[in-house]
């Protein structure tokens, strides 16, 4: 149910992005949604790929400090109001969102949203009560 | 000038003068202390062997490992009552070293810190600012013993409190600044913050110490304070301050060489060098009596000036200090150690200690950053846990070093290695 996430360790200098983005192409890894956090001194590249554990190897054979972490894809009615339900659902029900970041392709209708949540196992169960749909990993390769 | 009897002596006055105290001390030594006698025994020398000054190259070094190791008491070279006061060095790497002073230490204490206050100018018309710490430290007493042999006044605030100290130093007409040179500069700047007007002022001159600083750093002080800045040098194996000082040439530090012996040695072979040559300030106490010492390693480089200086003094003077032998940095009149910085990144889970430290000087006062290198354990998709990991760290240091660091996450490798080995220190202050 949930997706695999590569989280990449860059520090602020110049062409670090541009390393990993060249690393990724070079092993034919597709780069699906990114976010990036930031301070002032580091950032943290988040990615969704087509190939999480071929982009995991090719990052750490370039130098790179990443690790695959889990998240969770939610399906989003691509209309005013429809992310903000999703978020109220998680606020009543007490679940803490980490960060979230979109991806730029639709799924038929539908937007589709990645959440890092505090508790993966509830907030699955809690998305099901309420009818909102996960995309899955086989899903999102063939999107 | 304080004394001038003693600082403007003849040259060969002086040096008999020298050879006659040495001759006593390692007599005493080589009686008292089992220590020193343990030493030169195993040097092959002995009292009979030193008759005048120039013998003293035969006497084996005292380093400060040396010292540490008969703590507390085993550098006593008299009865333990004749003692009346003690100070140590922090110790922050080890046991402290221990300066013992009997009633005519503390005599003697003040009449070289009599004579640097007497660098400028400073008589009892004068009021004495005294900004440095008090305690085990020895900034804050040596000032106060010497200006109250000369009879100004003293005031004892200490550090801390700038806003108050800036009131003070305008209602009490304060002539005389004494601190570091650091703490000189943010009293200049929090008073430039508060609108402070400097014109209020009387400050005349100020002996600064305790810590690395620079010809820039003299022209801001004198700048921004409107004093007359100079340079004071001791350390607590010696007496504290007092064991040499600038005089209003402000051309090199006069080593009050008739209590104070200084040689210049190789700091890799420990012979002596030729007057002008750069190296590791040595020194032997000639008069002290609770704990005298011989030929200490200061592991402080400089060199000596030549020709004769123009306020008079005879006493040889010493270039400003330009470095040390081991690593050790002083940070805002902190001694650090990397391997202490080391010690503290180890015991933080997931942390290896490949580190950086890059030393800088932002306005007045030293920056510290740590950089740490990032691994996989440590790492997170989750900036709050690396903000966290961050703070941990930089609080960690502070508890050990008691200094506030900026700890900074890098990239795996960015920390330039050579020869496999990181380059663990860089320091970018210009002093």
């Amino acid at each position: 149910m949930n997706i695999k996430q590569i989280a990449v360790f860059l520090e602020n200098k110049k062409g670090r992005l541009a390393e990993v983005t060249r690393s990724l192409a070079s092993a034919g890894v597709n780069v699906r949604a990114l976010s990036l956090a930031e301070t002032t001194d580091f950032g943290i590249l988040r990615l969704i790929v087509n190939d999480p554990d071929q982009a995991l190897d090719c990052l750490k054979k370039s130098g790179f400090v990443a690790q695959v972490t889990e998240v969770i894809a939610i399906e989003v009615e691509d209309k005013p109001g429809g992310l903000a339900r999703i978020l109220e659902v998680c606020n009543t029900n007490d679940i803490n969102i980490e960060y979230m970041y979109a991806f730029v392709e639709k799924r038929v209708s539908n937007a589709v949203v990645i959440f890092k949540i505090d508790d993966h196992e509830k907030a699955h169960r809690v998305l099901k009560e309420n009818g909102i749909s996960v995309v899955t990993s086989d899903v999102l390769k063939n999107m | 000038m304080w004394n001038k009897s003693s600082e403007a002596m003849g040259r060969k006055e002086l040096a008999a003068l020298q050879g006659e105290r040495l001759a006593r001390l390692v007599e005493t030594l080589y009686r008292k202390v089992p220590f020193y006698k343990k030493k030169m025994d195993s040097a092959g020398v002995g009292p009979r062997d030193i008759t005048k000054i120039e013998d003293i190259a035969k006497l084996p070094f005292t380093t400060k490992d040396e010292m540490r190791e008969v703590y507390p008491y085993g550098l006593l070279a008299v009865d333990r009552k004749e003692i009346v006061e003690i100070h140590t060095s922090t110790g922050t790497t080890g046991k402290p070293v221990v300066d013992a002073y009997t009633r005519a230490d503390v005599d003697l204490w003040g009449e070289v810190m009599a004579r640097t206050l007497g660098m400028g100018d400073t008589t009892r018309d004068d009021t004495v600012h005294n900004a440095y710490g008090y305690g085990l430290f020895t900034g804050g007493l040596g000032v106060h013993y010497g200006a109250h042999k000369i009879g100004a006044i003293v005031l004892p605030i200490s550090g801390g409190n700038t806003k108050r100290q800036l009131m003070m130093l305008k209602d009490f007409g304060g002539t005389v600044l004494t601190c570091t040179p650091s703490y000189s500069l943010l009293l200049a700047e929090i008073g430039r913050e508060e609108k402070f007007d400097f014109s209020q002022l009387k400050l005349r001159v100020g002996l600064f110490g305790a810590e690395f600083w620079s010809e820039a750093m003299r022209k801001e002080i004198e700048e921004k304070l409107r004093l007359k800045a100079l340079d004071i040098y001791g350390l607590t194996e010696i007496i504290g301050p007092g064991v040499a000082s600038e005089c209003l040439a402000q051309n090199g530090l006069h080593v009050f060489e008739d209590v104070f012996y200084p040689e210049i040695v190789d700091p890799e072979t420990g012979k002596p060098l030729p007057a002008g040559e750069k190296g590791e300030l040595v020194v032997t106490t000639l008069t002290k009596e609770g704990t005298p010492v011989l030929r200490y390693r200061t592991r402080d480089i400089t060199h000596f000036l030549t020709g004769e200086c123009a306020c008079g003094r005879t006493h040889v003077r010493m270039h400003r200090l330009l470095g040390r032998t081991d690593d050790m940095l002083i940070i805002r009149g902190v001694n650090v150690f990397p391997s202490q910085i080391e010690e503290v990144l180890m015991k933080i889970e997931g942390v290896e200690p490949q580190y950086q430290i890059l030393v800088d000087r932002k306005g007045a006062l030293d920056s510290v950053e740590v950089q740490v290198e990032m691994n996989e354990t440590i790492f997170s998709d989750e900036m709050k846990s690396l903000a966290k990991m961050e703070k941990d760290i930089e609080s960690a240091l502070y508890s050990t070093l008691n200094i506030h660091t900026v700890v900074k996450l890098v990239e795996p490798k960015s920390i330039p290695r050579s020869e496999g080995k990181a380059k663990r220190v860089v320091d970018k202050r210009s002093l």
